[in-house]
């Protein structure tokens, strides 16, 4: 067994246990008492999308294909009024070597790993992105610890995540699974303390700039299918590291009117702490339950500042329902001919509905896929949502109620994006700024700049949002 | 007499991280009523019967103590069985779009 440290005690070490584990100084880019240099530190890292493009061909990582997706396109137009109806897109992510677009995210954080001499990495990750650690750590022979939220206190094990620890296992991974709570962390920082291995956290600079070559590869390959960049990028939204990474992409690439649309599956009235809750979401990412915590306050994480900061780059931000994302899930198995795992199915069932609101000549690229499986298709959740005593039926999707009832659409035409409004997400941001700051300390016209930015917003708008909460 | 597993043996041992009552402030009342449970798999270090405290060797060579909980642990996720509200949607959608003339 680890030391026997109390939690208070570990907690405590907790800065100086990251600063180590993840071989970066964070307050060398403070340049306020909130503000600090984003774009420096991620510059700082030296990995522009043409080196991050050469260390991820090293593994095969990247370079996935753009398919169009003709039936559900055509699906879209029995839904939506005459001359509506954009083309679907989707990139093909699971053709990574580990089924997901995590990999990206996994290769430059492997690299780093390798380049600064550690001898294993750690992530703290119930999803995708500890196989592809697992997977990468296991091509560049480092030893690798994935640490996972896997079951409830009655044993049942979440299935996707079940999923994940045998992939993970699979790759020769040590997997430490745990039952619900947040105090994994503990875990997590106990491990780091132990083993003085890296940590690979998705949302170090590494694991986000690995991102920026999908969303810079896609502009590109839109740009060569179709002659014009996308009119939108849908993209499921969690942490952030996604839609942050994938438009960073897009405007490297130069595809600066593209739309940036960030979705999530509605997961309101679950709380994600809850033992209770667990088995009842259906989903175990791309939700609400991450999506709203980390845009209104990104730097709730694992490491000193989140370099995934979601409401930078969000043109707009929408939710689906769960029933939604299984219907969808259905439609591109049988139109398409592609099998694909839930996360990308969010930005998927957002399109559709999406898709209606604009003219058919116009282009949405549904930003990923994921591998699917036993655990990680909708029958797999389906059934534990029975087991659970979640009501599985048909009708209006305005009925789906999370943890009590999923409704699959009657008809295609139901389906439809609830927005978020982006004003309250920004008011949000600001009041936990405002609550983040300590006794005596005053923001200045840097902090102002910075929380404009942060919220997309103007210097004006940020006074005038700050002094109201006063 | 109960049945020595062998060393070397794939196993799964578990440990109570917390104790019901002594969570995190932050964690709801349900959660709070509950122990942080951890369970992690190793080769065994030394013979030993199912509920002992063993030692195990991780993949990654880290030797970790706990109970012995299992014995080459099944991977038991599955897909069960079809969904129906599930299994009729591509024949509803593959008439819409026929009647449109989309599909043959």
């Amino acid at each position: 067994m680890i030391d026997p440290i109390s939690y208070e005690a570990l907690m405590s070490q907790r800065a100086e246990i990251m600063k180590q584990s993840v071989g970066l100084d964070y307050s060398q880019y403070e340049t306020g008492v909130i503000a600090f240099d984003y774009e420096r530190l991620l510059a700082d890292t030296g990995y522009d999308v043409s080196t991050a493009c050469n260390i991820q061909k090293r593994t095969a990582v990247g370079n996935t294909p753009l398919i169009e997706l003709k039936n559900i396109t055509a699906l879209v137009r029995v839904a939506a009024k005459p001359g509506k109806g954009a083309r679907i897109f989707v990139k093909d992510e699971a053709a990574n070597p580990s089924g997901s677009f995590k990999d990206r995210r996994a290769s430059l954080s492997v690299h780093e790993a390798k380049q600064k001499n550690f001898t294993g990495v750690v992530a703290a990750t119930s999803g995708n992105y500890g196989a592809a650690v697992a997977s990468q750590a296991a091509k560049a022979g480092l030893r690798c610890i994935v640490v996972q939220e896997a079951f409830d206190s009655q044993g049942i094990a979440q299935p996707e995540i079940a999923e994940k620890t045998r992939a993970c296992e699979g790759y020769g991974a040590e997997v430490i699974r745990l039952s619900v709570g947040p105090e994994l962390f503990y875990v997590f920082l106990q491990v780091l303390q132990e083993t003085g291995y890296f940590n690979a956290s998705l949302y170090t600079p590494y694991s986000v700039l690995g991102i920026e070559t999908l969303g810079y590869e896609l502009a590109v390959q839109v740009q060569q299918q179709c002659r014009v960049f996308p009119d939108v990028v849908i993209a499921t939204h969690a942490g952030g590291g996604n839609v942050t990474g994938t438009a960073r992409g897009l405007r490297k690439a130069g595809a600066n009117d593209t739309r940036v649309i960030a979705a999530s599956v509605d997961l309101s009235g679950l709380h994600m702490a809850s033992d209770h809750d667990f088995n009842r979401k259906s989903f175990t990412t791309g939700h609400t339950g991450f999506s709203m915590p980390f845009t209104t306050w990104p730097d709730r994480v694992d490491v000193p500042r989140n370099a995934a900061r979601a409401l930078r780059y969000m043109d707009r931000f929408v939710t689906i329902t769960q029933g939604e994302v299984f219907y969808i899930t259905q439609i591109l198995a049988e139109l398409e001919g592609l099998q694909r795992g839930p996360a990308g199915n969010t930005s998927l069932a957002a399109a559709f509905a999406i898709a209606q609101e604009l003219d058919e000549d116009r282009i949405i690229v549904v930003q990923e896929t994921e591998y699917t499986g036993a655990g990680k298709h909708p029958f797999s959740q389906l059934n534990l949502a029975k087991q659970m005593g979640v009501q599985v039926m048909r009708g209006d999707p305005k009925d789906n109620q999370p943890g009590q009832r999923i409704v699959i659409p009657e008809h295609p035409s139901q389906i439809t994006v609830t927005d978020v409004d982006l004003d309250h997400i920004r008011r949000s941001y600001l009041h936990h700024a405002m609550e983040s700051l300590h006794e005596g300390e005053r923001l200045s016209d840097i902090d102002i700049d910075f929380l404009a930015a942060e919220t997309r917003s103007s210097k004006t708008y940020v006074q005038e949002v700050i002094n109201a909460l006063h | 007499m109960t049945e020595l597993i062998e060393k070397d043996t794939w196993v799964e041992i578990q440990n109570i991280i917390l104790p019901a009552g002594e969570r995190a402030p932050q964690v709801p009342d349900d959660t709070q009523q509950v122990p942080l449970e951890m369970r992690v798999k190793g080769f065994l270090v030394e013979p030993a019967a199912l509920g002992d405290e063993v030692e195990i060797v991780t993949p990654v060579g880290r030797r970790l103590r706990g109970k012995l909980v299992d014995v080459n642990p099944a991977y038991t996720h599955q897909f069960g069985a079809p969904i129906p509200e599930l299994s009729v949607l591509g024949r509803e959608v593959r008439t819409m779009l026929r009647q449109r003339g989309q599909l043959k």
